[in-house]
């Protein structure tokens, strides 16, 4: 039973999110959701380079010696991240050098090589690109919620737009600075996969190892 | 996946790709260098612009436009009138055997080896056109980047009013913090020669070993010390010290 287009884009959304079901891409999504306009821009590049990616490979996918398969694959998804990084640097200079290296970063974001080597290797050019924008959306999704968690709580703004006063400028909202630092983003996405996990216990992976009590 | 590929074949699969994609990211860098380049010069004019604003008690307009360009032959100190400000490439002049300078290797503090014979200096005036402020261009090599930034100094070239950097590629986080707001306050007002005229700003390092002192950065010792060099390098006798002279004895 062949699954259908649209199920291919939204699957990755929310049931099969590479960050929250498949714990990838954690180190960026760390890095760069200090606040909501690196986000999205991350997300974006992430999006674009997974879509491209996807779509390159899976065209060579009957082409590629199996033996030399992982190191095309890296050849490919490295340069489409050089042109994204080159097109941030022309167009959007500011945010890219807020972003800095994690731009660069997303050739070793395991997702990219993931789905090029667990899906388009395997599919169509067009399910391909849209398995690609589907988890580059769900990498986007939680990267935009901590980034919007993180912005609002740790600066009381949303794309850089005051939202509460802070109480240096006469306000009544005292600035969460640990927000801004790595460690809330680990406990604002652990939060998150909680919380689905409770909603969605079919998630709950099994524990490998069990004490021997349990087993009896 | 069954059958081997032949050693040919993967050659050529590998070969292949590797042109394609050197000419997709070849043509892409080619085609996107103007407005990247664009980019960075409209970075310098604003930095060269955030450092007026950080000038808080200086009585200067502080409209870019009235900034007056003029250029200083480094060696003699003096200001050269055939050269003009506005179309002088420093960078290319640094590396044209015909134009630069090679600074010997026991005063080259600041780590860059050649330097262009002549810099652009900015200078603001005051209501009864007395220079109020200096503004310098400093370079020099910080923990594995090469650092560019302005010097600021009060009219009688002993004061200092800031400290910008505008291009650097330190590690984000740590040697980035040059860039901090909270670091580059730490510039103003301090002393950058004593009564003999010897240069006495320091970065990092011990307080009681005297001299005026900014804090470095931890995390970023290489990046702090190649600043603490940079300064010195461009304040001393192979920098703008002649040029800095001449200010304070009146001549300009």
């Amino acid at each position: 039973m062949a699954t259908k287009n649209w199920q291919v884009l939204g699957k990755p959304v929310v049931d099969d999110n590479p960050v929250t079901l498949q714990i990838l891409g954690i180190c960026s999504a760390l890095a760069v959701t200090t606040s909501l306009d690196t986000a999205l821009v991350m997300t974006i590049a992430v999006t674009a380079v997974l879509a491209l990616s996807a779509v390159a490979i899976s065209l060579l996918r009957h082409q590629l010696p199996h033996s030399i398969r992982i190191i095309v694959q890296i050849t490919i998804i490295a340069s489409l991240v050089i042109v994204v990084d080159l097109v941030l640097k022309a167009y959007f200079f500011e945010i890219g050098k807020r972003l800095s290296v994690f731009v660069g970063l997303i050739v070793t974001n395991c997702i990219v090589l993931g789905r090029a080597e667990g899906f388009a290797m395997h599919n169509g050019v067009v399910r391909s690109m849209l398995d690609g924008i589907g988890n580059g959306l769900g990498y986007g999704l939680i990267l935009m919620l901590v980034g919007a968690l993180r912005e609002l709580f740790g600066r009381g703004s949303l794309f850089g737009k005051q939202i509460l006063v802070p109480v240096s400028q006469g306000g009544g909202f005292e600035p969460l600075h640990i927000m801004l630092l790595p460690p809330s983003a680990f406990f604002i996405i652990a939060g998150i996969i909680w919380y689905i996990r409770r909603k969605r216990p079919e998630q709950v992976e099994k524990s490998e190892f069990r004490s021997q009590e349990e087993s009896e | 996946m069954a059958e081997q590929a032949s050693p040919l074949r993967i050659l050529q699969v590998a070969l292949g790709v590797s042109l394609v994609c050197a000419l997709v990211v070849s043509l892409t860098a080619v085609s996107l260098r103007p407005h990247y380049l664009a980019n960075l010069e409209a970075e310098r004019m604003a930095r060269l612009a955030s450092i007026l604003d950080a000038l808080d008690d200086v009585s200067v307009s502080k409209n870019p436009e009235d900034i007056e360009a003029r250029v200083v032959e480094l060696e003699s100190g003096r200001y050269s009138e055939v050269i003009d400000p506005l179309s002088y490439d420093v960078r290319r002049a640094a590396n044209d055997p015909a134009k630069n300078f090679s600074i010997p290797v026991e005063q080259d503090l600041a780590g860059i080896k050649r330097r262009a014979r002549h810099a652009v200096v900015y200078l603001l005036r005051d209501n009864s056109d007395q220079v109020d402020v200096l503004i310098l261009p400093v370079r020099g090599v910080g923990y594995q980047s090469a650092l560019y930034g302005f010097l600021a100094l009060s009219g009688d070239a002993n004061e200092i009013l800031g400290l910008k950097f505008y291009e650097h590629g330190e590690t984000p986080g740590l040697g980035s913090q040059i860039q901090d707001p909270s670091w580059e306050a730490l510039w103003p007002g301090k002393m950058a020669f004593d009564e003999a005229g010897r240069v006495i700003i320091r970065v990092g390092g011990s307080r009681s070993a005297g001299g005026e002192r900014i804090d470095g950065i931890s995390g970023a010792t290489r990046t702090s010390n190649g600043v603490d060099r940079l300064i010195r390098f461009w304040l001393g006798d192979f920098g703008f010290g002649p040029y800095l002279n001449r200010v304070r004895k009146g001549e300009g």
